[in-house]
């Protein structure tokens, strides 16, 4: 048994090496945010600015703006920064978050198949093509999964004043890269922020159908978690995270980002109406 | 015409970058803890269901053998359920941490290394009882010479908890949240980069998973083989 012992031994030091966390001591945050600024890059043109001016590392993790939130209200986030503003109104007035600050904004765009079995390409107003869309039960694909742009696409519907269903009708339960990808293969229609669509590789048939409608704005906002609710939140780093993003400093920081020549984010922290 | 995920692939292991090899680490420190704390965990316990004679083992044993097919993103959500700060061990803060993905993948892995050690265990006394009996070997007293025995096969029995464990996704995205340079692992990468439609990028990060897996269950064995020839 003896080399049974000495296997055994040596095997958990080695276990505890190897599991062994690197040395601490940096500080960092948590921030629920959404698969949009996380997958167009933006977090990764940002982030590294901050950390050099407060020395502190923020940790992103991306999910739709509803489970966002959710992992805000469970304490597992000291930041949230989605895109649904009722939303994020409600979980301030809930007492979660401290207050919600105006970051910036880009617009949604309709895209769809290139051959436009609805025509509707080239309009302008959101509202008809939706309607349109419904009445021709042309293909298309819905998020399902109470993001922040499954939230627009139903405010579409009902300004539309359609309940949509039928086989046309495709609720994938899906973040918006997913949400293309299966758009690009069916093909449909479909809803999707322009920063994931610039930065979306995989388009198939898909382009731009309709955009421009002031329905479509996509506003941004920032929300520290409240230390009432969950006391451990690091506050003073994340409200530094989010004086940071509407300063100054952080708003050119977002203006700077470009990708294939175009800007994706529009900062306006500024605007009394953000 | 852009380049195919084999050239990609070719070209992402010779630039073989910080993050990259970031990413390649932690699947591989990730899997690897996971499977050590199953074979800790697992290989006692299994053997000990083998020998081990008390009501309800046959419930224990189906029960077991049925937790193999548990779904990842199940094991996933109770471990997040867990570690969150609103759940049971919430203060510990180890949600979205390398750590909290080890314990699910423990988790997931942990039916199967006590599931199979059981079975393997099981026929090597069934072989040796009389052996180990007249040696006057009580059945719990024989377990270290059984799982010492059943090295070999045991190996296999910690590969395919190590083929589960590298392959998974559903459980350490959950867990882990896919944090860029904290918790992201080959498999999360991958899910990221299919939902960001550079799917030939995507498959390249999977041919160097299949390779490291290939890697892997190579040295384990090459190391039984040697392990064999030396101890005759």
């Amino acid at each position: 048994m003896r080399t049974g012992n000495r296997f055994a031994t040596t095997a958990f030091l080695a276990l505890a090496a190897f599991t062994a966390q690197p040395a601490a001591g940096q500080e960092f945050i948590t921030v629920a945010s959404t698969t949009s600024t996380e997958q167009s890059g933006l977090f990764g043109h940002i982030l590294p600015l901050f950390k050099e001016k407060t020395g502190i590392a923020v940790r992103v993790v991306a999910q739709g703006t509803g489970q966002a939130l959710e992992t805000g209200r469970r304490g597992d986030a000291d930041v949230v920064f989605v895109h649904a503003r009722a939303q994020e109104e409600r979980f301030v007035a809930e007492g979660y978050g401290v207050a919600r600050f105006g970051v910036m904004y880009n617009d949604f765009v309709i895209v769809g198949p290139a051959d436009d079995p609805a025509g509707i390409k080239g309009g302008a107003d959101a509202v008809a093509a939706f309607a349109r869309i419904a009445q021709r039960q042309a293909g298309f694909a819905s998020r399902g999964d109470d993001s922040g742009t499954h939230a627009a696409e139903k405010a579409l519907w009902q300004a539309a004043g359609i309940t949509p269903s039928g086989d046309w009708y495709r609720e994938l339960g899906s973040g918006m890269g997913a949400t293309l990808n299966a758009s690009a293969q069916l093909p449909a229609y479909t809803l999707t922020d322009r920063a994931t669509w610039i930065s979306f590789a995989n388009r198939g048939p898909l382009e731009i159908i309709v955009e421009g409608d002031r329905r479509l704005f996509n506003q941004y906002g920032v929300i520290l978690v409240s230390t009432e609710r969950h006391p451990h939140v690091k506050a003073k780093a994340g409200q530094a995270f989010v004086d940071w993003l509407v300063s100054d400093e952080g708003q050119e920081a977002i203006a700077g980002y470009e990708r294939n020549g175009e800007q994706l984010f529009f900062p306006n922290a500024g605007d009394p109406a953000s | 015409m852009e380049a195919g995920p084999f050239a990609t692939a070719f070209h992402l292991l010779a630039t073989f970058d910080a993050t990259l090899a970031q990413i390649v680490g932690l699947s591989l420190r990730v899997t690897i803890s996971a499977v050590a704390l199953a074979a800790l965990i697992g290989l006692p316990l299994g053997a000990a269901l083998a020998l081990a004679r008390f009501p309800g083992r046959a419930a224990v044993i189906v029960l077991v053998n049925a937790l193999m097919g548990l779904p990842p993103v199940v094991a996933g959500l109770v471990v997040y359920l867990l570690l969150s700060r609103s759940g049971p061990l919430g203060s510990l803060g180890l949600l979205f941490t390398p750590t909290a993905m080890i314990v699910a993948q423990t988790a997931l892995i942990l039916p199967i290394v006590i599931s199979l050690t059981r079975q393997v265990i099981e026929d090597l006394w069934a072989e040796y009882e009389e052996q180990l009996r007249s040696l006057g070997s009580s059945r719990m007293r024989a377990i270290p010479t059984l799982l010492l025995d059943a090295r070999f096969a045991l190996t296999t029995v910690l590969l395919a908890g190590l083929g589960r464990a590298i392959a998974e996704v559903g459980a350490v995205l959950i867990v882990g949240g896919n944090i860029a340079g904290h918790t992201r692992t080959m498999t999360t990468a991958i899910a990221l980069e299919t939902s960001r439609g550079d799917l030939a990028l995507a498959l390249a990060l999977g041919i160097i998973l299949v390779g490291l897996t290939i890697l892997l269950n190579g040295a384990a064995f090459a190391a039984s083989r040697i392990g064999r020839r030396m101890t005759g």
